[in-house]
């Protein structure tokens, strides 16, 4: 069937900002279904308010709207761009039920706009468990015993068919939030209560536990001519009870007969039919009891997902662009394959390697917070591994993880422990429950005894079991010293380094005095390594290419080798020789050729908008005729999509597996070099192997970029162009901690030095906290020292993003914090242009920014942050890379940052490029989005530690507009109505002050704890005053659950307060009452509220502001 | 890689076992399964399950198995995942070394299944490499070999490979039919309750000519409605029409269609003269094919695998297949009298035709499954059905 020709113009809608649940898959899926639907020829209007998308790019769809996505906003857009259909799919949940609200309203029918892909009642149907329930009976698929409650009571009807344990999970709630597994009544009663209010039409569903059952993912593809296939089957490695964002996966399904496997695929069709999906991906999960194969369908989403680009990445077949095909008429044999580019997508991809899913996690940066896992998913990312056998792709994704794992490195809290220590562990549901599966295989734990208490296939333990098993012959015996021995160790996952690790031990002088010895001296040194063959990372590697043992690539073809593949995707393995020597199918070209470096793992700190800046790298080079080469190991990215580079290693970024595929590109044409400037970190941390390699990198040197992060060196070059930082200093031990303190003067930002996303960052206020944050930080960083600044109270922080070309700097954008600083830049709104600051001290900003630009030879992008307090400019910190504002500034300005900064490290000039328009006769805001209600215990306020997820972008005509629409965009409501509650520290009252009385003025009602009361009514302000928390009942806290509070002001400061007033700003969470905690935002809120009272928010889209 | 000039790899440590090509091309590995040798034609299944009934699929037999796949054996044996208890599949060649099963239905191991049943294992293969040799160069002879101890006489096997006449012009069929007639009661499989039973009533009545074909071919047309009553290859026109068959259903199997049509066309035609109707899967498509006046031709890559997409002419509908063939009905031969009904989505080459003014069509790949999907049971319904 071809295209439809009754549509011409089709609205995308977007994820919005990155939250738990939803990360960047969604501008991956977002970004092809654009171009597929722009190939054909349609014109695409985009809504989505996070600026750090690839989709949102000005060059992508025809209108792009960065606003928020609600009914209301995007009605407005459909009344300006009058587009005749709505694809939902692309979205996630946030498009999904954005999509329904619209429907629902009449909004869609009134505009004359259809929905395709999914239709509002395959959508309902899907989402509504009883409904989705009705659809299983009906096909005689069974679903675990269940039911549907909305109140307490209900719950415990449904309890009695039930029984426990049972699971809760809410209604229409993004990762199962709010979700969870209750084994007892009080458990019950608690997790019900959240999940209802979690679910935004308060209703739980309540089901039978399947814990311990297998869980399975298939992922179909249906076109209107009802032809159905499986794109890939995913298992899981955790069983039932662990969300499936959270658990460990693997593809293709590993312990499934045919006849298992066939009825669930069978099965999954049906559901698609039933549902009514009649175009477009959607995945369907199963439990299945692996007693008696009994098969449980557990939910189905009628849309691309976070496992259908996992699917897409581990078979090379894109899901989202196919399904946006199907979604405007087109069948599935109609459309091309475009890995084998001879056979077309009507098949099912095969494949003949093993795809390995692992998620990231940052428990750490929520201090309170329980690292388990449970039905409410929690990963804040996910690392994907590819090996030609289980063990191969289960050691490449724990070291592609980057959290400091070499393979299955041992777990010294279980080393030596009881057997009881050993279990407790194992029955527990963390993160870390593969490596204590391995460690308790070392404690001599056998596999039907890890089976019996983690119920992990013991298809799956045996396979760790023969990695811990050669993990124990080598450090019995030492490295295998020939060709096959080594290449056998390689072939099962192991990495140079940990090989090394083990090694070592061999000599039984592992850790401590001995080994220290050992390496210092040379003759010790040669004997130790005869005798453990090598016994570094380093010599491990010299070993092996002495006896020429690389790994070779293989393609990832979607067809097991069945066709040709015309798309270089690919991965490493240690291939087993066939005719003498193994086959690589890398075929380098003999282009001049650019490596980009990925940032691996999405991670508090390191997302979205650092593949951002990679992909644009991409494109840019692309552009200037390169060959450009990605190497990354997150799926859930643009720039691990086939098409945006040209050649594509889907490889952990580690110095071992980065410089094996360098080799291989060598071999052809001229590598010109490397960008490790872009991907964050990541990238960063191997600069130094890569220069030892002699490997050119492109850009700002690591040297340079050392400098700005090494204290000492900065300080000289501060000192040199004669600029001023915060009073500082270092401190190795809690003394001179103290000493340096007093020095400086309380309060102080202390943190561990080389960090990212400021973790362990905090402002310490008096020795006695000092003292505790010794402990914590140095348990953080090891034995680097702790960094001790001058705290620049209610200072005005701004970021500067500059690019330089060695001869010209020219800046981008000046970002004016709106919280003061002491916020992590990262958690901090801001706006582009300044919203307050006088020009003379943006132009000072602008010329230390020129001056340390030039100072440090930057080549590219460089991000400069400041502290504005009296008048005078002093400077934070340098980074001279691409930072997280990047995306934000380019979307601001209308200019691609990214790109031209690629373009410049590759040696073009800044004057080749047209100059930046700065004059900006707009505003734009950017606000950060918090993962708080997935963290129950935590304070949900902000500090030096970066807690965000995610960003969204207002743009408006002015300051206070574009504020609402970034609290908007951020989920914030902005009541026009109610009480506002209002208790802020001493510092703030005068600050305070105006915003009380405009929101007064706006026929809004004030309530304050007593100290906030007495100020306001001196100022002449109406104020009532509440009970704090500890002055007796009714308190505010009660006010707040009741729902009498629309609206929180709260600063705190020091210690004791911080601590007093936690559990207003958790029950403000748990209310989804809007809160501020600091008096800048409250200040801007006020005004936003003001200004949005009067008038309604307008649309406009990204280019007409540019135009 | 294409340069296919033999380069004898000294023995690997340790090595078992050893594929041996016509060319002199030898690939070593670790033996597991049946200790000695076999030989027979090299080919690739791209399935990622489904590895017993592929090892006891008739149609391989003369033929070694590639698994692109690296892990097979997952999830052991079974007595039920069985497709035949004739000759089929010689050998198989795998990456991994096989792990043990892990599967609830699991009543033993791959490896000891395969040593029972006197077929070779090879383990430790890059068959990924060994599938792109089969896919540039076509489908090689070969001797597989296994010994505990390491030794093999490596030019006895070459001339052994090379001696090997190869599967065109062989039939096949008749070595691994059955020898006597058969009444076939079991249906098709369901979780819990194994295969179902069929009474032997009044339903319609299909002979089916055994070529070596898959069981659960048979079980479809029971499940589908039938009585089913299986005969050899070599089965006569008077003993099939002995048995008053409301149709005839032409099985799968081995071999070259040419060969074994020499004896099996005729009766073909004698019974699409009496306007007896007639169902064909694979080989018996291609008989049919052959039948009507249609060529077959060896094809440079055969079609094996669970993930082949077919296009229903008709009504333009894709059906995921499971395919096993490395002859094919060619399109350009078809006469008038027969219309192609299916086409394969990978390559054009015919995968289903009609006889026109008979009631008798046919298909290439299996709408049995067994392993793979089951999207075409609708031609066992469809078949039944005609038979009124």
């Amino acid at each position: 069937m071809p295209k439809r020709t009754d549509i011409s113009s089709i609205l995308v809608i977007g994820a919005g900002p990155i939250i738990i649940g939803q990360a960047c898959e969604f501008d991956y899926s977002g970004t092809q279904a654009i171009k597929a639907l722009k190939e054909e020829g349609y014109r695409v209007i985009l809504v989505n308010s996070n600026p750090a998308t690839i989709m949102t790019d000005p060059d992508m769809a025809d209108a792009t709207y960065v606003e928020p996505i609600t009914p209301e906003v995007v009605e407005k857009i459909i009344i300006k761009e009058k587009p005749d259909a709505l694809l939902p799919t692309m979205g996630g949940q946030t498009a999904l039920n954005c999509a329904l609200d619209l429907f629902e309203a009449g909004i869609l029918d009134k505009h004359g706009v259809q929905m395709i892909g999914a239709n509002a009642d395959a959508i309902d149907k899907a989402e509504n468990r009883q409904r989705f329930r009705e659809a299983m009976d009906k096909i005689g698929l069974e679903s675990a015993r269940s039911g549907v409650a909305h109140s307490m009571d209900e719950a415990y009807a449904v309890l009695e068919r039930t029984g426990l344990p049972a699971i809760i999970r809410p209604s229409f709630t993004l990762g199962g939030t709010g979700g969870g597994v209750a084994y007892n009544k009080n458990e019950f009663e608690r997790i019900v209560r959240d999940g209802l209010d979690a679910s935004p039409k308060n209703e739980v569903l309540i089901e039978e536990s399947l814990l311990g059952w297998k869980e399975y993912e298939m992922e179909v593809v249906r076109d209107r001519h009802d032809n159905c296939i499986i794109i890939c089957s995913i298992e899981n490695v955790d069983p039932m009870g662990v969300h499936t964002g959270d658990s460990i996966t693997v593809a293709p399904a590993l312990t499934l007969t045919d006849k298992e496997y066939q009825i669930m695929r069978t099965a999954s069709i049906e559901v698609l039919r039933e549902i009514g999906v009649e175009t477009g991906g959607s995945n369907v999960q199963f439990a299945v009891n692996p007693e008696d194969g009994r098969l449980i369908v557990i939910e189905m989403n009628p849309r691309v997902s976070r496992s259908s680009a996992l699917a897409s990445k581990a078979t090379g077949f894109p899901i989202a662009r196919v399904a946006a095909k199907l979604a405007v008429g087109y069948t599935l044999d109609e459309i091309m394959n475009e890995i084998t580019g001879a056979t077309p997508a009507a098949f099912e991809p095969t494949i003949d390697y093993v795809v390995t899913k692992i998620p990231r996690f940052a428990f750490e940066k929520f201090k309170g917070s329980k690292a388990e896992l449970s039905t409410a998913m929690k990963s804040v990312g996910e690392v994907m591994a590819i090996g030609r056998n289980i063990k191969e792709s289960l050691q490449k994704a724990l070291r592609g993880l980057e959290t400091d794992l070499d393979g299955f490195n041992t777990v010294p809290s279980l080393e030596g422990a009881g057997r009881d220590t050993i279990t407790a562990a194992l029955s527990k549901a963390t993160p870390e429950r593969l490596l204590n599966v391995a460690q308790a295989m070392r404690e001599g734990f056998t596999v039907d005894e890890i089976h019996a208490i983690t119920f992990y296939d013991k298809w799956f333990l045996r396979h760790i079991e023969e990695i811990i098993a050669e993990e124990a012959k080598i450090m019995q015996d030492g490295l295998p010293i020939d060709v096959q021995g080594l290449r056998r160790v390689k072939g099962m996952g192991f990495s140079d380094k940990r090989l090394a690790t083990l090694a070592v031990r061999s000599v039984h002088v592992a850790g401590g005095l001995a080994e220290t010895q050992a390496k210092r001296s040379g003759l010790l040194h040669d004997a130790l390594r005869a005798m453990a063959g090598a016994t570094s990372e380093d010599e491990v590697r010299a070993l092996r290419h002495k006896l020429g043992v690389y790994p070779v690539f293989k393609r990832i073809d979607s067809c097991a080798a069945e066709f040709e593949a015309v798309t270089p995707y690919m991965y490493s393995t240690y291939e087993t020789p066939f005719f003498g020597e193994p086959e690589d199918e890398a075929m380098p070209s003999d282009r001049k050729k650019i490596v980009i470096l990925g940032g691996g793992p999405n991670r508090i700190g390191q997302g979205i908008e650092f593949d951002y800046c990679c992909v644009h790298a991409c494109f840019a080079l692309s552009e200037a005729g390169y060959e450009t080469i990605m190497v990354n190991c997150n799926p859930e990215t643009v720039s691990t999509d086939y098409d945006t580079s040209d050649r594509l290693y889907f490889e952990p970024l580690t110095a071992e597996d980065v410089l094996e595929i360098l080799r291989v590109e060598q071999q052809k044409g001229e590598l010109v070099g490397v960008i490790v400037q872009f991907g964050g970190q990541t990238p960063l941390k191997l600069a130094a192997a890569l220069e030892k390699a002699n490997i050119p990198i492109l850009g700002t040197s690591p040297d340079a970029i050392d400098l700005a992060e090494d204290r000492e060196r900065f300080a000289a070059l501060v000192d040199k162009l004669n600029l001023k930082q915060p009073a500082n200093g270092m401190a190795r031990s809690r003394d001179e901690a103290i000493a340096v303190a007093n020095r400086i003067g309380y309060p102080v930002l202390t943190r561990p030095s080389y960090v990212l996303g400021g973790r362990a960052m905090e402002i310490v206020d008096s020795e006695q906290q000092l003292d505790n944050y010794i402990a914590t930080a140095v348990q953080v960083s090891g034995d680097s020292p702790v960094l001790i600044d001058q705290y620049l109270r209610d200072a005005i922080e701004c970021d500067v993003d500059a690019l330089c070309d060695g001869e010209q700097v020219v800046v981008a954008g000046v970002m004016q914090h709106i919280e003061e600083a002491g916020v992590h830049s990262g958690d901090s709104a801001c706006t582009i242009p300044a919203y307050s600051l006088p020009a003379e001290i943006i132009a000072e900003m602008e010329k230390q920014a020129e001056a340390l630009a030039m100072g440090l030879g930057v080549r590219g992008l460089m991000n400069v942050q400041f502290a504005v307090k009296d008048g005078e400019v002093y400077l934070i910190e340098v980074n001279p890379r691409a930072s997280r504002t990047v995306p934000f500034v380019a979307k601001a300005i209308g200019q691609p940052v990214a790109k031209i900064a690629a373009r410049v490290m590759a040696g073009e000039k800044l004057t080749d490029f047209p100059p930046f328009k700065r004059d900006l006769d707009y505003m734009a805001v950017k606000e950060a989005v918090f993962p708080f209600a997935r963290f129950p215990g935590v304070d949900p306020v902000l500090s030096p530690e970066m807690k965000s997820t995610g960003e969204v972008m207002g743009i408006d005509k002015d300051y206070p507009r574009a504020f609402a629409k970034a609290q908007l965009g951020a989920g914030m409501r902005l009541p026009t109505e109610g009480t506002v509650f209002v208790s802020v520290k001493n510092s703030d009252k005068p600050l305070i002050v105006p915003a009380v009385r405009k929101l007064i003025e706006n026929g809004f009602r004030i309530i304050a704890t007593s100290g906030t009361q007495k100020y306001l009514a001196d100022a002449g302000l109406p104020v009532d005053v509440v009970n704090k928390v500890a002055e007796g009942r009714p308190h505010i806290v009660d006010k707040i659950v009741d729902g009498e509070i629309k609206l929180i002001f709260n600063t705190t400061e020091g210690w004791q307060s911080l601590q007093d007033s936690q559990s207003i700003r958790a029950s403000a969470i748990t209310a989804k009452v809007s809160i501020f905690t600091t008096a800048a935002t409250s200040v801007a809120a006020s005004e936003a509220i003001a200004t949005i009272r009067g008038s309604q928010l307008e649309v406009r889209s990204l280019q007409d502001y540019y135009s | 890689m294409a340069d296919a000039a033999p380069s004898p790899a000294p023995k690997p440590e340790g090595a078992t076992g050893v594929l041996v090509l016509s060319d002199g091309h030898v690939i070593w590995g670790r033996g597991f399964g049946a200790v000695g040798d076999a030989v027979g034609e090299v080919c690739f299944n791209t399935s990622m399950t489904g590895y017993q009934e592929v090892m006891t699929d008739p149609s391989y037999a003369g033929q070694i198995v590639t698994f692109t796949f690296p892990h097979i054996g997952n999830v052991g044996v079974n007595e039920e995942d069985l497709e035949s208890n004739v000759d089929s599949a010689v050998g198989c060649i795998v990456r991994e070394d096989v792990t043990p099963a892990s599967n609830f239905r699991a009543r033993g191991e791959f490896g000891d299944w395969l040593a029972e049943k006197g077929k070779v294992g090879l383990a430790g293969v890059d068959t990924r490499a060994l599938t792109r040799r089969i896919r540039l160069l076509g489908a090689p002879n070969a001797v597989i070999a296994h010994h505990p101890d390491g030794n093999f006489d490596i030019p006895a096997l070459v001339k052994k490979a090379q001696e090997w006449p190869g599967l065109e012009g062989m039939d096949l069929a008749k070595i691994v039919s059955r020898e006597i007639q058969e009444s076939w009661e079991g249906s098709t499989w369901t979780l819990g309750d194994g295969y179902g039973r069929s009474p032997r009533d009044a339903r319609p009545h299909v002979v089916a000519i055994d070529y070596g074909a898959k069981d659960n071919i048979f079980r479809n047309l029971v499940k589908a409605g039938a009585r089913v009553t299986v005969v050899p290859a070599e089965v006569s026109l008077e003993e099939i029409l002995e048995l008053k068959p409301d149709g005839v259903f032409l099985s799968n199997g081995p071999g070259d269609p040419a060969a074994t049509g020499k004896y099996a066309v005729p009766v073909i035609q004698a019974l699409l003269e009496r306007d007896v109707p007639i169902f064909g899967i694979c080989l018996g498509h291609q008989m049919l094919g052959l039948a009507a006046g249609a060529k077959t031709a060896k094809m440079f890559q055969g079609h094996r695998g669970a993930n082949h997409p077919v296009k229903r002419l008709a009504d333009g509908v894709v059906e995921i297949t499971s395919m096993n063939h490395g002859f094919a009905v060619d399109n350009a031969t078809l006469p008038d009298s027969v219309e192609e009904t299916h086409v394969s989505l990978f390559d054009g080459t015919n995968c289903g035709i009609a006889l026109k003014n008979r009631r008798a069509f046919g298909v290439q790949y299996h709408p049995e499954a067994s392993p793979g999907p089951q999207d075409s049971f609708y031609l066992f319904e469809k078949f039944v059905g005609m038979l009124g």
